[in-house]
Formats: structure tokens, C-alpha cells, sequence
């Protein structure tokens, strides 16, 4: 898999741990939901602990773990299949301040959705990563330099921009 | 080698330009009468493999086979009257698509 | 505002509609060098056609069954004389001299290449114009009254809330990967020309009690395989929640719409499985739960926006022509003209026209490059260069001088678009069907055809009165068939061409889907049996009631006892 981080091809801290795999003494690892309350339970002082989720997650079932964890990814099924989104949207409503993930076979053109929403990181798979380079996720990234909406993260909205020169 | 039900051409839609193509003895043709017949299954997979390895080619795209008759001429007619409409164009519009003198494409 | 601006036509023209700032510009600009981008990764391969097809249908692109199509979007069908000539040059240039106007305000170009795209979307552009999101699982073109500003009936022009809506939608970094299309739909009058009650969102627009200007919001409505018309899920939203409000409807069925079948995927499953109540619960606590605080409204911009859409410098002139009446009985056709086509207008001394695009025997809402041109010059010398496209198929001049009604008929006249039959058995709306689209099941186009010219006759179209015939080529309904008066709908039929007959549909406030006559027919039957249907409710009908008012009074049951009669007779059923 290839993690996307602000344009460029990173190295991922994080480590998927399976199930019936034992917490590690030390680092970051990713639980999966079913998990993720016992583990926090038990959770070793020098552990970083990340959840992955499907995107039919409810936030509410989140609310309690979301303060405890480092990093919240949302798997997403097929690039089509939008629900991602909005639970980003609805995890950093509930105040979720880690890093967020989007996990699947994701397009560089969905890069600016994606942040939008509120997602730090994407990863992909590797034969993904090789037909859509960096460049080409940076260009997606860059297609538009203001959007039409607000309360996303956006380099800037139309309406401030349209606000400021009727100011001046 | 087990015999189709009915004769096959493989029809495609060229990627840069969207008209409808059939495959024929050496690659694309614009003309269904110049289409490659498959009589066997084997020949059949043999025309759906080529035009597999054309979609990953960025050639064509929405590459199928339909069932044809064959005439005395040799010219295949597909059966269904959906595909007799690729090979034609608008029924309303007998000045546009394939059956136009020169077909929708041909800006010359 | 545009006094200067040297992108008009007529430098000081009035605006009568939205104008692009450099904000708008720069966006479709963006978005072009996007498109452009894309194409380039999908002929080298860094894009496979499943990952591309998104993004070109985002940009109105279809494959079809000839050709690709380009669906152009016409926002809230409403254009100007120089973006309604921008689209016959790219008609002459990039494709086959013609374009078709759709039943959502749109304009079709069916003979584009892909590699071509980006260049039309590019000259589209430089008039303000676009293809985004006209097809795809996202935000369609928000369509509007085609009377907007001009009709009698009107409260507020929908128009500054469908051009809200459009900006709000475009390119919207939650919503553009939802479970289907969404389609949504505003009207602002005391009768619904819009066809609000069959959109995922309808809104109308209505005065609470205070005075105040709000939204009765509708959600749920729909064609396609499974009709449904939509319920009301607040009977107010006011103007400054409207944004906030869509968006929570918007989450809800991003979430919970079904993902597991392309044919039930659209808000009005969610609404029919779930029941309104449990949908209005959701979207009420998203509601709730939001920070509206951060939100996109702003009453300061929806004013301005709203102050592109002022009525024009109308002059003051008598509430109707003294010439007028003399000169519809001089000249019999135009008189024809005058009572089919001309609406009454909300200013004295004026008229709305509608240009029928359904000449007898013609393709339904086809225009050519050339009455392109025409239509443009007409609306400059006959109404502050602005035209409208009906969902209907037809274009509207929206404010023509009840003194000039003769002398644009004859120029209409001269160029094939005088059609006096707005409303009538022949102005049909069909959509493309199995002549061009990859969709369809069957021709509709040739139906239209056969029917019009069955009832050639004005005097017998006049006879019968209003009456819609909707065709669609195939279940998705395109055509609107459910909601027609007379629906047709071409389906398969043991390897041929079968249409099945609806009666009594209804797009307008009382809404309702058309109920299935018989089993489907031939095509060479079909005008046959639409006359034994029309004959019938002409006998039966009372004084001045339509068609829907007749089936709805006598049943539905008595017409199908007169198909089958006939069939039984042996005659040509």
C-alpha cells in the first residue's frame, strides 16, 4: 500500500495489527472496530492506538474512543461509493483533532474531496500508486484554487473571496 | 471445437472518437461488412481476448459480442434490432451515422 | 455592474439573468484544464475507464450508441442571445450542425469526440457556460420555472435560488460520489411549471405568515423504474436555513441511500423503505446538529445574486395592443399562433412566447445551428436578448411587446418555428430513445413522428384542447411518460418494439403517476390507439374539462373497457 501525505508518497508510521494479533509494547497501531474498546482498555503507555472503520460506521458508536485515538481510517469499498465523506465530515464534528485516513482504491482526482472533508492521508494500493504518481495527485489537488462551498477545508472559499473584494 | 448457437462479430466504441467499430482481420474497421465472423467458441474468446487486450490499450472500450447471420454476401447482420441500429445511425436521421455517404465521422 | 463589460454582445445591455464575476470565470476555466487533464491520463492510461467514467459524466460526457454525447448545462433554462449562438457554432464546428433541447433544461450535442471535449468546453467558457455535473451521481442542473420573472401566478422568481443552488452544488467535496443522480427543482408561482413534485428535491416557494419569503421542501419524487411522487418534509424552511437544510438532506442520503442496487439508489426508495417520517427525523437532527454558524449563506449574496435577475427596462404601454386582435383575424395562422403559443405576462402590453420545437412530423426539441442563430436574433430585437428552454422541450422568448407579436411570428414563420401548437397533442415530449441513446429498449423519436402526424389538423388539435403525450425510449423514463396525460413507453417485446400506454399522469402541485392501459402495442398501432383514447374523452368529456380532469372524474377503468371493446371488434387494436 502507498500513503498519500500533503502531495507526496510517505512512509506510514502506522501498522495494521490482525485481531487475534497482541498489542505491541510500543508504536502505532491500527484495530479494527470490534477491537478498538478492549484495546484502549488495555492499552500499553507507549502505544499510539488507530481504529479502521467501515464507512457505514456510526460516529456515536466512536464518541467515547475518538479523544483516545491517533488516527481514525475509513475504509472505503470502491471509489464511487461516497459515504466516506461524510463520516469524515461527521468524525471531526465530534471533535476528532487525529489524523484521518481514507483507505481503498481511491483516485488522485478525488484528492481535493477527500481533504475537503477533512481526511489528512490516503492510502492506496500499490498498482494504483504506480498509475497515479504524485504529480498527478498535486495537480488534482490543485484544480481549483477556491471552492464554491464553506465549512470545508479549502484553500479559500468563493463567498470569503467575493466578501473581501466587496470590502474593499 | 463446440459451434456458437449463432455466428458473432465483436463490436467496440473507439475511445478518442466514440464511433462504433467491429473487429476485423487486422484490427478496427468502421464498416461491419469488413467484421471478423466467429463460428466457434474458441473463435469467439479469440476476438473477446483481443479486444480485452485493446481496452487495456486505451484503444476502445465497451467491446461485446453480438449474435449475426451471415448473408450470401458474407456480410454479417447482427440479430437484434439494437445492434442493427449501431451499424446505421439515427432511423430518423438517414443523413447522419454510418449509413450517411462518408458516416457521422467523416469530417473530409 | 456590466454597463462595460465587452463580453456582452450589446455593450449596455441590461442583464437579465447571472452574469459570471472573475470568481465564476476562473472556476470553469479550472474546471476545463481539469477535464482537459483527465482525458490526457485516460488516452495514456494513468485512468482505466471505470475510474474516468465518473469524472466524464461529471462533465456531461456520455458514450451512447453511435457516438458520445455532450449534455451542456442551460441553468434553470435560462440563456442570451450570444450564449445561444455559442452553442450553433459549436454545433457547426465540433458536431453535426444540430443540438437537442431536454426535458431538464439542457442542451444535447450527439456527435462529439472525446478528444474534442475539452475544446467545446473550453469555447463554452468564454460565454459562461459549462457541461458540469449534467450527468453523474452528484448534483444535476437545478431547473426552474421556464416563465420565471414574467408569469402572472409568480410570488418570487426562482431563479436566484436555483443560481444559490447551483454554485452551492458545483464541484461540492461531500457530495459528488452520492448513491445515484440527484435532481432538484424550485418553482416560485401559484401553478407548477416546473414539475417539482417528481425531483429528489422540490422546492416551492411560498410567504409564511409574517411575509417572509421561504421554501416549502419536498423530497422523494421521481421517474425512472420506480415512480413516486415526493412528500413534503418541512412545509417551511426559511431562505437563510435553505442551504443548511438541503446539505442535511443531502448527508442523510449520501449515508443511507442504498448502495447495493443502481435501481434502487435514489432518495425516493430511501423515503418509500424508511417512510417520510423516519427520513424527516434524520434530516431533522442533522439539522440540528450542525454549525450553521460556518455556513455558505449569506443574505448579503444571495442579493447580489438575486440583483442580476431585476427586471428588465420594460416599457409603459397599455395592458393589451390595440392592434393585436385586428391583426390575428387578418392573419388567420398568426391568430393560431396568438392563442396557442402567446402567454399572458405579469407587465402590461406584453407577451410570453413559446417557440414550439415540434413541427408536425419533426424530432421533438431538435433545433438547427441556423434557428439557433435565428432564436438569438429574435430575442435581441424582440426582448433584451434572452431566451428560455422548457422542460417541455421548447424555447420561450420571455418578453416580447404584445406590438410585436406579428412581426416576430413572421420571423419565426419563415425559419419553421411557428408551430401553433403549445400544449396540444403534438407538442410532444419525447426523449431521444433508441435512435441515439445506449439506454433505450425502444425508438421513441419515430412515435412522436406518427402521432404528430395523425394529428396534423390545428383545428382538431384546437378541438381537443391541452393534452400531454409523453414518450420515453425506455424505463429510465427520460421522456417523463409516468407523468403525462398520455404516457408511452417503448419496452421489448419478444425481440421487437413494444409500447406500453399510461393514462392520467400529472406533473404539476397534484401530482400523480400515470396508471398502465393494457398490454403494450406495436408501433404501427400506436396512433391508432392514442385516437381511439382521445376520441373517447372527447365524448365524454363535460364542458372545458382537460383530459386528466375527465380520466380522473369517469376512471380508468372505462377507458381500458374501450381498448378492449375495440380489440374484441377486431379493430386495430
Amino acid at each position: 500500500m502507498a500513503l498519500i501525505s500533503d502531495g507526496r508518497f510517505v512512509e506510514d508510521d502506522w501498522r495494521r495489527l490482525a485481531d487475534e494479533e497482541a498489542l505491541p509494547k510500543s508504536g502505532k497501531v491500527v484495530v479494527s472496530l470490534a477491537r478498538v474498546e478492549h484495546a484502549l482498555a488495555h492499552l500499553p503507555e507507549g502505544v499510539s492506538l488507530g481504529v479502521n472503520v467501515p464507512n457505514t460506521t456510526d460516529p456515536a458508536s466512536l464518541a467515547l474512543a475518538l479523544p483516545r485515538l491517533g488516527l481514525v481510517e475509513i475504509a472505503f469499498p470502491a471509489f464511487a461509493d461516497g459515504r466516506g465523506f461524510s463520516l469524515a465530515r461527521l468524525i471531526r464534528r465530534a471533535g476528532f483533532k487525529g489524523e484521518l485516513r481514507a483507505s481503498g482504491r481511491l483516485l488522485a482526482d478525488q484528492y481535493a474531496h477527500a481533504l475537503g472533508c477533512g481526511f489528512d492521508t490516503i492510502e492506496i494500493p500499490d498498482d494504483l500508486a504506480e498509475r497515479q504518481d504524485e504529480s498527478q495527485w498535486r495537480a488534482a489537488r490543485a484544480a481549483h484554487a477556491r471552492t464554491y462551498q464553506r465549512g470545508y477545508v479549502a484553500p479559500g472559499s468563493i463567498l470569503d473571496a467575493r466578501r473581501k473584494a466587496a470590502a474593499r | 471445437m463446440p459451434a456458437l448457437k449463432h455466428p458473432q462479430i465483436l463490436l467496440a466504441s473507439d475511445l478518442a472518437g466514440g464511433e462504433v467499430v467491429f473487429l476485423g482481420a487486422e484490427g478496427w474497421e468502421r464498416d461491419h461488412a469488413r467484421a471478423r465472423v466467429a463460428r466457434s467458441e474458441d473463435e469467439a474468446a479469440a476476438l473477446e481476448s483481443f479486444g480485452k487486450a485493446e481496452i487495456a490499450g486505451n484503444k476502445v472500450v465497451d467491446v461485446y459480442l453480438a449474435d449475426v447471420e451471415v448473408g450470401v454476401d458474407g456480410v454479417p447482420t447482427p440479430l437484434h434490432y439494437r445492434e442493427k441500429m449501431r451499424l446505421k445511425g439515427p432511423s430518423v436521421r438517414p443523413d447522419l451515422g454510418k449509413q450517411a455517404k462518408g458516416g457521422a465521422h467523416d469530417r473530409s | 455592474m456590466t454597463a462595460h463589460d465587452p463580453g456582452l454582445a450589446r455593450p449596455n445591455a441590461p442583464t437579465t439573468t447571472y452574469r459570471y464575476d472573475e470568481f465564476d470565470a476562473v472556476f470553469v476555466r479550472e474546471r476545463v484544464a481539469e477535464f482537459r487533464e483527465q482525458v490526457r491520463r485516460r488516452l495514456e492510461g494513468s485512468l482505466t475507464e471505470d475510474e474516468f467514467r465518473p469524472f466524464r459524466l461529471m462533465n456531461g460526457l456520455y458514450l451512447q450508441l453511435h457516438a458520445y454525447m455532450l449534455r451542456v448545462a442551460i441553468p434553470y433554462g435560462t440563456l442570451t442571445a450570444r450564449q445561444m449562438r455559442r452553442l450553433a457554432d459549436i454545433a457547426d464546428k465540433y458536431d453535426r450542425g444540430y443540438g437537442h433541447f431536454t426535458t431538464r433544461q439542457n442542451l444535447q450535442y450527439n456527435w462529439p469526440k472525446l478528444v474534442d471535449t475539452p475544446d467545446i468546453l473550453e469555447s463554452l467558457a468564454g460565454v459562461e457556460m459549462h457541461a458540469i455535473q449534467t450527468s453523474g451521481n452528484c448534483i444535476r442542473n437545478v431547473t426552474a420555472d421556464h416563465f420565471s420573472g414574467v408569469a402572472p401566478d409568480e410570488i418570487e422568481d426562482p431563479r436566484p435560488t436555483a443560481e444559490f443552488l447551483r454554485q452551492w452544488s458545483s464541484a461540492h467535496p461531500e457530495f459528488s460520489f452520492l448513491p445515484r443522480k440527484f435532481k432538484i427543482a424550485v418553482t416560485g408561482a401559484d401553478h407548477d411549471r416546473a414539475a417539482i413534485m417528481v425531483h429528489d428535491i422540490g422546492l416551492r416557494i411560498l410567504k409564511s405568515d409574517a411575509g417572509e419569503i421561504g421554501y416549502q421542501v419536498v423530497v422523494g419524487g421521481g421517474l425512472g423504474r420506480t415512480p413516486f411522487v415526493g412528500k413534503v418534509i418541512r412545509d417551511y424552511v426559511s431562505r437563510d436555513d435553505l442551504l443548511a437544510y438541503l446539505e442535511a438532506i443531502m448527508r442523510v442520503y449520501n449515508r443511507f441511500g442504498r448502495r447495493d442496487n443502481k435501481f434502487k439508489a435514489r432518495i425516493k426508495i430511501l423515503v418509500h423503505e424508511k417512510g417520510i417520517d423516519e427520513v424527516r427525523a434524520a434530516v431533522e437532527a442533522e439539522f440540528a446538529a450542525m454549525d450553521r454558524s460556518v455556513f455558505s449563506f449569506d443574505p448579503a449574496e444571495f442579493e447580489r445574486i438575486a440583483a442580476f435577475f431585476t427586471p428588465p427596462p420594460y416599457e409603459a404601454l397599455p395592458a393589451e395592443s390595440a392592434k393585436l386582435r385586428t391583426q390575428g383575424v387578418e392573419h388567420p395562422a398568426f391568430g393560431n399562433f396568438l392563442d396557442m403559443n402567446v402567454s399572458p405576462h405579469r407587465v402590461p402590453g406584453y407577451a410570453i412566447v413559446t417557440v414550439s420545437l415540434k413541427p408536425i412530423g419533426g424530432i421533438p426539441g431538435d433545433a438547427t445551428s441556423q434557428q439557433m442563430r435565428l432564436l438569438a436574433d429574435a430575442s435581441e430585437r424582440f426582448g433584451f436578448g434572452e431566451l428560455r428552454v422548457s422542460h417541455e422541450q421548447n424555447i420561450i422568448l420571455p418578453h416580447v411587446k404584445q406590438d410585436e407579436l406579428l412581426d416576430l411570428w413572421k420571423l419565426l414563420d419563415g425559419a419553421g418555428l411557428a408551430t401553433a401548437n403549445a400544449g396540444l397533442v403534438s407538442d410532444i415530449i419525447s426523449c431521444p430513445g433508441l435512435d441515439y441513446c445506449s439506454l433505450a429498449t425502444a425508438r421513441s423519436i419515430p412515435i412522436a413522428q406518427a402521432i404528430s402526424k395523425r394529428f396534423s389538423d390545428l383545428s382538431r388539435q384546437r378541438r381537443i384542447g391541452k393534452l400531454g403525450i409523453k414518450i420515453s425510449g425506455c424505463i429510465n423514463a427520460c421522456g417523463h411518460h409516468h407523468v403525462g396525460a398520455i404516457g408511452i413507453l417503448g419496452l421489448e417485446k419478444k425481440g421487437q418494439e413494444s409500447y406500453q400506454i399510461t393514462l392520467g399522469g400529472d406533473p404539476t402541485f397534484s401530482a400523480s403517476i400515470g396508471e398502465i392501459l393494457g398490454p403494450g402495442v406495436s408501433a404501427e398501432q400506436v396512433p391508432d390507439v392514442i385516437e381511439h383514447i382521445v376520441d373517447f374523452y372527447l365524448a365524454e368529456r363535460r364542458e372545458g374539462e382537460t383530459f386528466i380532469e375527465t380520466w380522473r372524474r369517469i376512471g380508468h377503468a372505462r377507458f381500458k373497457d374501450v381498448l378492449r371493446r375495440e380489440g374484441e371488434d377486431g379493430a386495430d387494436i
